[in-house]
């Protein structure tokens, strides 16, 4: 589980005071998911706190990314009920998810493959009046004004990944780590309230993590934005993460401060299983968050 | 000299009938080369458009509905908005299956219509087909009157694809291209996929729709044999293939192309033994699916490919 990197990054500006005060953005209460007799996601509760950077972690097949389609829109639940800033968004489809505020991340990176770096950018934005064909043929010139405003923008966004010099490559053709800051990117052009991470360190190199990393911690700090990250490198987690929650299972093990869960041994008999593995696994408990020490 | 001036009316009829394809190419571009919805009932579109056309513009006729007598000003776009409609509805039902599915479902969905066309002699004189369409310009004297139908159809064709290109270098295009490269990151990012894809599909529906009508008007003569898929579906589907999909241009390119071959193909096929007379229809689909794999060899992604950034 220990990656051998060590990230040095100091935890998330946001007070636990001012956090604790907030109302939550977003909450999931009793949210299942079944596929045929398969139950995904089992009577899961949580809350996630405003402007803070919350990570979820879990062995393969507890329920994390099914949680993330639901909470996006992409996957109807079975029953139970999600609430974002107090209100039911349940069942809600994902393109209406994203008006609200809610921008979700892909495990395997989705880029537009045949659009360049900046297109991908450009196409975020909701609301664009070229979106619109009769405005197309009718306004360009309204069209080309809003358009300046939408690549300046994007170039910008681009700057702050340092992706400006693959600005006219196709997304295609992007290494794995700059196809996750693209995907970053995206989520970043409509300025998100909550945003949803799936694995954003997967396959990324040492160095691309810690740029990523550091990005993540900028808009949350400098922003504002609130961050929901599925990770497996809990080295990632640790340095990031105010608070961490585990699932199992489809369900919520424990939660709290990644000091606090793993030191939890159902945690790592969740991660390693149980009996003479699980003794063995209290001894190894450092693989699981070491870079916090 | 006589020979000269029938290559001159053969060029003519050549570029004409090339134009009309073109409008086909670049209404299938618009679902399959900018939005990626595979549509194999292109026929079914064309037919709708032609015999709706016919029916505004032609005489009273106790044979097929119609007798309207109306003009080009009418039939045009009557023959666009019934497609459309036809399009539309096949969009309503179809549009979120798979684009594997969606070709299948329009391949019989294009089907039906031709069935229809042939079985109901009370709308469409069945088999016999409608005749004595109008031709614009026929008054005028030769050649001109083969020119001026030429200039409409060019005409037609500059106003379509200014129109179009424009829209894929809008934000329009955009979204359409990421829907195509990635359904469920479009989704992700707001848009609206069901909604876009209706769009485009309607939209391509309609110019199919056209193509049909003008071809209505330049034959004057329609049956339910033009909705066979492999003359229109599959030449259509070559024609952008080998052209560059998601390339106005390259649609514009390939429709001539083809038709070149196409036509020109006849003029060797003529001339075999007459033991080989029924088969040489066949060999001319033979020789355009022979250079539509020597093309891709060469070419994979058309002669003339999508490029990107869009400008430059």
């Amino acid at each position: 589980m220990d990656t051998g990197r060590n990230h040095s990054w100091a935890p998330a500006s946001v007070s636990q005071a001012d956090a604790e005060r907030a109302p939550p953005i977003l909450e999931v209460h009793d949210l299942t998911c079944r596929f045929g007799g398969v139950v995904a996601v089992n009577r899961c509760s949580f809350s996630i706190e405003r402007g803070r950077i919350t990570g979820v972690i879990g062995p393969n097949g507890a329920g994390k990314t099914t949680i993330f389609r639901m909470v996006a829109g992409a996957l109807a639940p079975s029953s139970g009920r999600i609430l974002f800033e107090g209100e039911d968004i349940t069942g809600v489809p994902t393109h209406e998810m994203f008006h609200r505020g809610i921008v979700r991340t892909f495990q395997i990176p989705h880029e537009f493959g045949r659009l360049t770096t900046l297109e991908n950018l450009m196409t975020v934005p909701s609301g664009q009046p070229g979106e619109n064909l009769w405005r197309v043929w009718a306004s360009p010139g309204r069209i080309r004004n809003h358009e300046a405003g939408v690549r300046e923008k994007a170039e910008r966004t681009l700057e702050f990944l340092n992706l400006s010099g693959l600005r006219d490559e196709l997304a295609m053709n992007l290494s794995g780590g700059q196809k996750k800051l693209l995907e970053l990117g995206r989520a970043m052009m409509t300025e998100p309230r909550l945003a949803l991470l799936d694995e954003p360190g997967a396959g990324v190199n040492p160095t691309l993590l810690a740029s990523l990393a550091e990005m993540i911690r900028t808009l949350n700090r400098e922003r504002n934005y609130t961050f929901v990250i599925i990770e497996h490198d809990m080295d990632l987690i640790a340095s990031l993460c105010d608070r961490v929650i585990v699932l199992a299972e489809g369900a919520v093990l424990t939660e709290g401060t990644m000091d606090k869960v793993r030191e939890d041994p159902r945690v790592i008999e969740a991660y390693l299983g149980g009996g003479d593995e699980a003794d063995e696994a209290v001894e190894s408990k450092a693989s699981i968050g070491s870079a916090s020490e | 000299m006589d020979s000269l001036y029938g290559i001159f009316l053969y060029a003519i009829y050549l570029l004409t009938m090339g134009g009309i394809y073109a409008v086909l190419v670049m209404g299938l571009n618009i679902q399959w080369g900018f939005t990626g919805l595979f549509n194999a009932g292109i026929a079914g579109f064309f037919a709708v458009g032609a015999y709706t056309s016919a029916i505004i513009s032609t005489a009273s006729s106790g044979r097929h509905l119609g007798g309207l007598s109306l003009p080009l000003w009418a039939s045009l776009p009557g023959a666009m908005i019934a497609s459309a409609l036809i399009a539309w509805a096949v969009a309503w039902i179809c549009i979120r299956l798979r684009s594997d599915y969606l070709a299948i479902a329009t391949l019989g969905i294009a089907e039906i219509l031709r069935l229809v066309l042939k079985n109901e002699d009370w709308a469409t004189n069945g088999a016999r087909g409608i005749s004595r369409i109008p031709k614009p310009f026929e008054d005028l004297p030769e050649p001109w009157n083969q020119i001026a139908m030429l200039l409409l159809v060019l005409a037609i064709l500059l106003v379509l694809y200014l129109l179009l290109e424009r829209a894929r270098r809008a934000p329009w295009g955009r979204v359409m291209t990421a829907i195509r490269e990635n359904e469920a990151a479009a989704r992700a990012a707001g848009k609206n996929v069901e909604g876009f894809r209706i769009e485009a599909f309607v939209l391509g529906g309609a110019l199919m729709g056209l193509g049909g009508a003008l071809m209505a008007h330049h034959v004057k003569f329609i049956d339910p044999n033009m909705a066979e898929p492999l003359s229109t579906t599959f030449i259509v589907w070559v024609m952008l293939i080998i052209g560059g999909s998601g390339n106005n241009k390259g649609a514009l390119f390939g429709a001539f192309l083809v038709w070149t071959l196409w036509s020109t193909s006849e003029i060797v096929t003529t001339r075999l033994p007459a033991e080989w007379e029924l088969k040489s229809a066949y060999l001319r689909f033979f020789l355009v699916g022979l250079a539509l794999q020597i093309i891709l060899q060469r070419y994979p992604a058309g002669i003339l490919k999508e490029h990107r950034p869009i400008g430059k």
